[in-house]
């Protein structure tokens, strides 16, 4: 099916907010700051993305989802660019966001290195159990409050 | 080979095999938290690896992709440093060597962030940001474990007494090096020698562990002169199913 009116790119952006992260679905891919450009050529429309961990194995699948969501909005040549300069760093995601991360139950990043609350109770007595948690861009906590361990995002 | 060439399979046959002796820890680690992160440094370190080897492919221009380069080269190809191929043995040599591995990845990435080859420049401003996570997880674990119990204490002092002499070969410039900081594209490793001293000294004293007395260096991982027996047996595992399925993909 061919696009009947010309693309333009803040309809692309609007498309792309509604693609979820994989392994955190309350977030978009635009809130998480990894779409980074959009640009509309001719019928191509071209998508940068900037990948979060070297390692993080969602980055296949973002790719795979951004296509799929703008050929189903009847996008036909989409064209994928990864630019890593610069590095993806926390301060881009979305103060929206943000407040959905916390909500879902995962305290979002902060420059201090350490989650400002608890995601559940909101309490500030929170420690850290490990570095690392169950996606490569997260460490695990827990709030002596309430006792909730909990999903930290890190600051990068 | 070009001195280019030569220096980006070093870059990324660092990040490989030790990524993959991480990545053997996955499932049998002491605890939960430490399996998860051994392999989420695994996989750091296999992501920097993809980005070094794909520019290295791109430079060899011989129709090989950083996959190939991963798992259809032999023993005799890699260019990694001989410390990273060493077995993991115990918990604690696997945290001092990624310990000793990290407190040289910081600066040396740092300086090549700076580096006249922007493509270098772009790999190492981002693979710092995930080795300084690493080095802080890293020394944390050597400081709890060096200063702490008697048999962790023992344990540490025999990884590092282990690991010492495969050390020196960080620093040991050659005629790669010396084209890489003519060109402005790397500085010489020598030159981060005394940072990687200062971060040592410090992590080895409030670990309550003794610097070995020894200057002698192994070499011959990153020339590819002669590496240790391990290697061979790690891509035995690491490239079976490419050797037995050639072209296979996911």
């Amino acid at each position: 099916m061919a696009v009947a009116r010309a693309i333009d790119e803040a309809q692309i952006w609007e498309w792309l907010e509604s693609v979820p992260d994989p392994e955190i679905p309350v977030i978009s891919v635009v809130d998480l700051g990894v779409v980074r450009d959009v640009r509309v050529k001719d019928d191509t429309v071209e998508v940068t993305i900037t990948p979060t961990y070297s390692g993080c194995p969602a980055m296949a699948v973002i790719a795979l989802d951004i296509e799929t969501a703008l050929a189903q909005s009847g996008v036909q040549a989409v064209r994928l660019t990864t630019r890593i300069a610069p590095p993806w760093t926390t301060d881009w995601l979305s103060d929206k966001g943000r407040a959905q991360l916390e909500r879902y139950g995962i305290a979002p990043p902060q420059a201090a290195g350490g989650p400002k609350r608890c995601p559940q109770c909101h309490s500030t007595a929170t420690e850290r159990i490990s570095q690392f948690g169950s996606t490569p861009c997260k460490a695990l906590w827990r709030c002596t409050d309430c006792l909730e361990p909990f999903d930290y995002f890190k600051c990068i | 080979m070009t001195p280019l060439l030569e220096f980006l399979l070093r870059q990324g046959d660092n990040t490989l095999v030790l990524g993959h002796r991480m990545s053997e820890w996955c499932g049998i680690a002491p605890a939960l938290e430490e399996d998860i992160a051994l392999t989420n440094t695994a996989l750091d370190l296999i992501g920097q690896t993809q980005l070094w080897l794909a520019y290295a492919a791109e430079v060899e221009d011989a129709g090989r992709s950083a996959n190939d380069l991963a798992f259809l080269r032999d023993p005799y190809d890699f260019r990694n440093l001989l410390m990273l191929e060493a077995p993991n043995a115990d918990f604690g040599r696997t945290l001092m060597r990624q310990f000793l591995f990290d407190a040289f990845q910081v600066p040396w990435l740092t300086a090549l962030s700076g580096s006249s080859d922007p493509r270098i420049a772009e790999i190492a401003a981002k693979s710092v940001k995930e080795a300084l996570y690493h080095l802080d997880r890293s020394s944390g674990t050597v400081i709890a474990l060096g200063d702490g119990t008697e048999e962790s204490q023992s344990r540490m002092q025999a990884a590092l007494d282990y690991l010492w002499p495969y050390t020196g070969e960080m620093f040991a410039d050659d005629a790669t090096d010396a084209a890489m900081a003519d060109t402005g594209i790397a500085p010489m490793p020598s030159a981060m020698q005394s940072a990687w001293q200062v971060k040592t000294e410090e992590v080895l004293a409030k670990a309550c562990l003794t610097r070995p007395d020894s200057s002698f260096a192994q070499s011959g991982g990153r020339t590819g002169r002669r590496h240790t027996e391990h290697l061979g047996h790690m891509l035995a595992t690491m490239q079976t199913l490419q050797r037995s399925y050639p072209g296979a993909v996911w």
